[in-house]
């Protein structure tokens, strides 16, 4: 019977080079066709061809890779009759799977070294705000007692499914409970658990509870308000105070509905890039015109989202120049980004705004050459506006009146 | 009419048997009342919804592999989607959108839950089917209506929904913000409302079909763990759906009748828009609030059959039976205080996203303990590796490494840069995705032979496993690394940044792994489909299995047991007892018949069998003494 099936396994044999003769031949003269069907009307219908020859030859490799696994499962399954003819053991299924499991935790472990050693080289230099530094803390920590854990466990479970694959001659122990040793991880996790959680609440709270305290100086306000797909800037001017926002106000002139009933409004600066002084705490006021964009700041450590009708703030102090940055990094061409980090739309993946630390001095001078706000083109539409919108309320008294 | 005979235990058993002979093609296998026979219509269209999504993603990833390059074969499939073969950014985010939702709800959920809870509870309850058959008939029926609905939206004109699954308004609320969010979501919405009804209408008859038609002997305590996963999975669907269908409505009522729930100061194109005091926050709280327990609801099944297919193939009671059990409760619990995890960064109170905090690290505590358990029973068992124990223990192995990044983005402090990166990404599609598939593929492989009656093929089955095994962790392994170098998700490109493009090379090594991942796929489908009608027929009990299900005959009877239903003397975990002759003890065999194996602790709550056992144990010393 197993001969037999020898047998019927060279015909499948035959069969498959037969096939692989037959489809390399098929792929030539369908590339052949291709090329003359390309040369002949070279701009017509070159195109369709040319799609299905590729989409061809890979089907025809995958068809031939099914083949070669179903001709080594009918050799396995002939190998298997075989032994058992000759009243020897088959193939212990249990044992090759064991094996697998122990050579997959090697080279999983190989795997995950190198991973770390080059994937891990590609990810964020040190944070370099204030507060970044204690993330940064806390995720060393975090990284050390989860590499733990993964490490023992990962270990454990393929050691195990290694060393107690299955045989006849043993049986299992019957081991239902130990109540101990159960406790005893329950609580370790909690403890271990315990420590994160009050660790990374203090960090937490010493990042988000950020309101000028009142001996600290203030801190630089700056606006930015994201739109599809687009951040708009807008500094404070002398009076270091930035004026309100209505949403309603918003023009093409006035791109971000500056009301200009507030006194502080007048000097506002408008500016292309976020240029920041170092080691000065920075308020960002975070504000959305349609839809949630999120202002994402890696370098910094700071993400927060930019939600329409919730305007909010992040604090933070950057503490090295882009200059510094450069030069750490060791990469010329270094830029810190802020860019939007919650899905608003195709143009997602391209809205972006470089950030510039610089040192106070040149913060300064780079702010005195920033445009105010209150462009000409804006002066001329705001005393339109204003005449609209008072003709506007008289009729709403009429209408009320009415 | 069946239904009638179905809830009783036995007595008009022989009219059942010969009901059969009048079920036409359709009440048979389309409109079927039969437990049996819906959860093989749950899996088989959650099978095939799982192989669009996997396209889907296919599609995808080769777009982040070669951002640059033209395919003249996707303007071939895509027509409009991919003008000059190469992908337009927002039919990149349709993909997404549509990829996550589907494997979600429609294949993790639906397939999963669907399946298995259909199949398992009234088989290892001891019922004769569901509570209410012709709910659960609906159940499917309007899953399959929401999913052809789903599928759908990729024919209406600017394409399906493309705001990311999670929908947030006002991306989702303004038809003109995307032209994902058009027509488009309209169809995503209402087929979510239907998959919710269904969803809900197979909870309550787990939940009630659970409670109420155990048969004799089977208390909660004596019901194996996947019942119990399946029992805590509906309650926290029955709890937790009905909010996003509150959610949902809201959103309708927002981008169809102009009420402002979710939408305040927006100006769109230069025009300010009327909307005013609405909060997007809000549809957050509510998405979450269901989005935060259907990550559990994805995740318990998976786990609850694992702890099956492990103590069954370890040959080994499972470790800590109640431990399993509580922590299963705690998990269901607490999963309703955590959602806030998912906002540390929308602006939402500092104060809160501390309490969130804490909760979700709590969290931590009963998934560690399960597998620790898990890995106790392992320990010294005799285990025999099925491709149903290959992809449990791979399940653990996610478990293990997608867990324990969930401790940095539960903590808020390190979630401020890692949230909405790629870390996320590898964080959930190990923990829940990769895991909750692979706990689905191990029940698949593992009653199969309950299903279908034959087996399936254990060598195609190893295959399946080791190339997907090894191909979800070179897929998502390298992509924490690309969240930790702040590189978001949803972006179409990479190309527009500089500090990214280094990453291409790790996209094309990703997206050759997982395309070589999916082709693995194929063994699995062949397998699976080939296997229903020509794989080796299976005997009753092919896994030397204790539990219920392998007691009731190969053939499917609507009613499940010819003659009385068995009753049930033991726990399910009884393998390996020492002083049996067999390494299982089968729920049904009363402690009477083996004597010699029995323990103080199998009499617990129960002190005439304990005096019985007594007695027969200084018997047996007194014997001894005599010789």
């Amino acid at each position: 019977m197993a001969f037999n099936k020898l047998i019927n396994s060279k015909k499948i044999l035959s069969l498959f080079a037969m096939l692989t003769l037959f489809g390399t031949n098929v792929l030539m003269a369908a590339q052949e066709a291709a090329a003359d069907a390309t040369t002949a009307a070279t701009s017509q219908s070159g195109d369709k061809p040319d799609v299905w020859t590729g989409v061809f030859y890979y089907v025809l490799l995958f068809f031939i890779v099914c083949i070669i696994v179903a001709v080594i499962g009918k050799i396995l399954k002939v190998y298997d009759l075989t032994q058992q003819i000759q009243r020897k053991k088959p193939l212990n299924w249990n044992n090759v799977m064991g094996v697998l499991f122990a050579i997959f935790l090697i080279l999983g472990a190989i795997g995950t070294y190198w991973s770390f050693t080059v994937h891990g080289k590609m990810t964020l230099p040190d944070a370099t705000s204030l507060h970044g530094v204690k993330i940064d803390t806390m995720f060393t920590v975090t990284t050390v007692i989860t590499l733990i854990v993964f490490i023992i466990t990962q270990i454990l479970l393929f050691t195990f499914a290694f060393k107690y694959r299955g045989s006849d001659k043993r049986k299992a122990t019957y081991y239902p409970h130990n109540n101990t040793i159960e406790a005893v991880w329950t609580i370790v996790p909690a403890i271990v658990l315990t420590v994160l959680v009050v660790f990374g609440f203090t960090t937490w709270q010493k990042i988000t509870n950020s309101v000028d305290a009142k001996d600290e100086p203030a801190s630089i306000d700056i606006d930015i308000t994201g739109h599809q797909f687009a951040w708009e800037l807008r500094y404070p001017g002398t009076d270091g105070k930035l004026g309100k926002m209505k949403y309603t106000l918003v023009t093409p002139s006035n791109k971000v509905g500056v009301d200009f009933k507030d006194k502080y409004s007048f000097d506002d600066l408008v500016a292309d890039t976020l240029v920041l002084p170092v080691n000065k705490s920075i308020r960002l006021n975070i504000h959305s015109q349609d839809i949630i964009h999120s202002v994402y700041m890696p370098h910094f450590r700071v993400q927060l989202n930019a939600v329409p009708g919730l305007p909010t703030f992040f604090k933070f102090t950057p503490t090295l120049t882009t200059r510094q940055m450069k030069a750490k990094e060791g990469n010329p061409k270094f830029e810190y980004l802020l860019y939007c980090n919650k899905i608003c739309g195709g143009g997602h993946y391209n809205m972006q705004k470089v950030v510039v630390v610089v040192t106070e001095a040149e913060y300064q001078k780079w702010l005195a050459s920033q445009k105010p706000y209150l462009n000409e083109q804006l002066k001329k539409d705001l005393k339109l506006a204003d005449a609209t919108q008072v003709s506007g309320e008289e009729n709403n008294k009429l209408a009320s009146n009415n | 009419m069946s239904t009638l005979s179905v809830q009783d235990h036995g007595v008009h058993h022989d009219e059942h048997g010969h009901e059969h002979h009048h079920d036409t093609f359709l009440s048979k296998y389309i409109f079927s009342m039969d437990h049996k026979m819906i959860a093989k219509q749950f899996l088989i269209t959650g099978i095939l919804m799982a192989v669009v999504a996997m396209i889907l993603s296919i599609l995808f990833r080769i777009q982040l592999a070669y951002p640059d390059k033209a395919f003249p074969l996707m303007e071939v499939l895509l027509g409009r989607f991919a003008p000059g073969g190469l992908m337009d950014p927002n039919f990149y985010l349709s993909l997404v959108t549509i990829h996550g939702t589907i494997m979600v709800f429609f294949v993790l959920t639906a397939g999963l839950s669907g399946t298995f809870s259909n199949l398992l509870i009234p088989l290892q309850v001891g019922a004769r089917d569901m509570a209410s058959p012709f709910m659960n008939m609906l159940s499917y029926w309007f899953f399959f209506l929401a999913s052809v609905i789903m599928l759908g939206s990729f024919f209406v004109e600017k394409g399906p929904a493309g705001p990311g699954w999670t929908i947030y308004p006002p991306l989702s609320a303004l038809p003109k913000a995307m032209p994902g969010s058009d027509m488009g979501m309209t169809l995503w919405l209402i087929s979510m409302v239907l998959f919710v009804a269904s969803s809900l209408m197979g909870g309550i008859n787990y939940v009630s079909t659970v409670l109420n038609m155990r048969t004799k002997g089977m208390d909660l305590w004596k019901m194996p763990l996947t019942v119990w996963a399946f029992f805590l999975t509906a309650i926290c669907g029955v709890l937790a759906f009905p909010v996003l269908v509150a959610g949902v409505v809201l959103l309708i009522f927002d981008r169809s009748f102009g009420t402002s729930f979710y939408l305040s100061d927006i100006v769109l194109g230069g025009v300010p828009q009327s909307f005013e005091g609405g909060s997007p926050i809000l549809f957050q709280h509510l998405f979450w609030f269901l989005g935060h327990p259907e990550v559990y609801i994805v995740i318990m099944p998976a786990l609850g059959i694992s702890s099956e297919i492990i103590a069954t193939n370890s040959r080994k009671p499972i470790f800590g039976y109640h431990a399993m059990v509580y922590s299963l409760i705690g998990i269901t619990v607490l999963s309703f205080i955590v959602w806030g995890h998912h906002m540390f960064v929308t602006g939402m109170n500092p104060f809160l996203g501390g309490v969130f905090m804490i909760t979700t690290l709590i969290i931590a505590v009963p998934s560690a303990v399960k597998t620790f358990n898990y890995l106790a029973t392992l320990w010294r068992g005799n285990i025999r590796f099925t491709p149903a124990m290959l992809f449990a223990i791979g399940l653990v192995s996610f478990f293990i490494s997608g867990g324990l990044t969930g401790i940095f983005l539960g903590n808020a402090a390190l979630d401020i840069n890692l949230h909405d990166t790629y870390f996320v990404v590898a964080h959930f599609h190990l923990v829940m995705g990769s895991a909750a598939i692979f706990g689905m593929l191990a029940g698949v492989y593992h009653w199969f032979p309950k299903m279908f009656g034959r087996l399936m093929d254990e060598r195609l089955g190893y295959l399946h496993f080791w190339l997907t095994f090894a191909g979800a962790y070179l897929v998502f392994f390298p992509m924490h690394f690309m969240g930790l170098d702040g590189v978001p998700r949803r972006y179409y490109a990479f190309t527009e940044f500089e500090s990214m493009e280094r990453w291409l090379s790790v996209n094309v090594f990703i997206t050759w792994a997982a395309i070589i991942a999916g082709l693995a796929q194929v063994a699995f489908l062949f397998n699976f489909f080939y296997s229903i009608f020509f794989g080796k027929r299976s005997p009753q009990n092919p896994w030397n299995s204790t539990t219920l299900e392998w007691t009731a005959p190969v053939e499917h009877y609507h009613g499940n047991w010819i003659g009385e239903i068995p009753t049930v003397y033991r726990w399910p975990y009884d393998y390996s007892k020492p002083g049996h002759d067999e390494d299982f003890i089968p729920q049904t065999v009363p402690f009477s018949e083996t004597m010699s194996s029995n323990l103080p602790h199998d009499f617990e709550d129960n002190p005439v069998g304990l005096e019985e056992y007594n007695k027969w144990t200084s018997a047996q010393k007194s014997n001894e003494e005599v010789k």
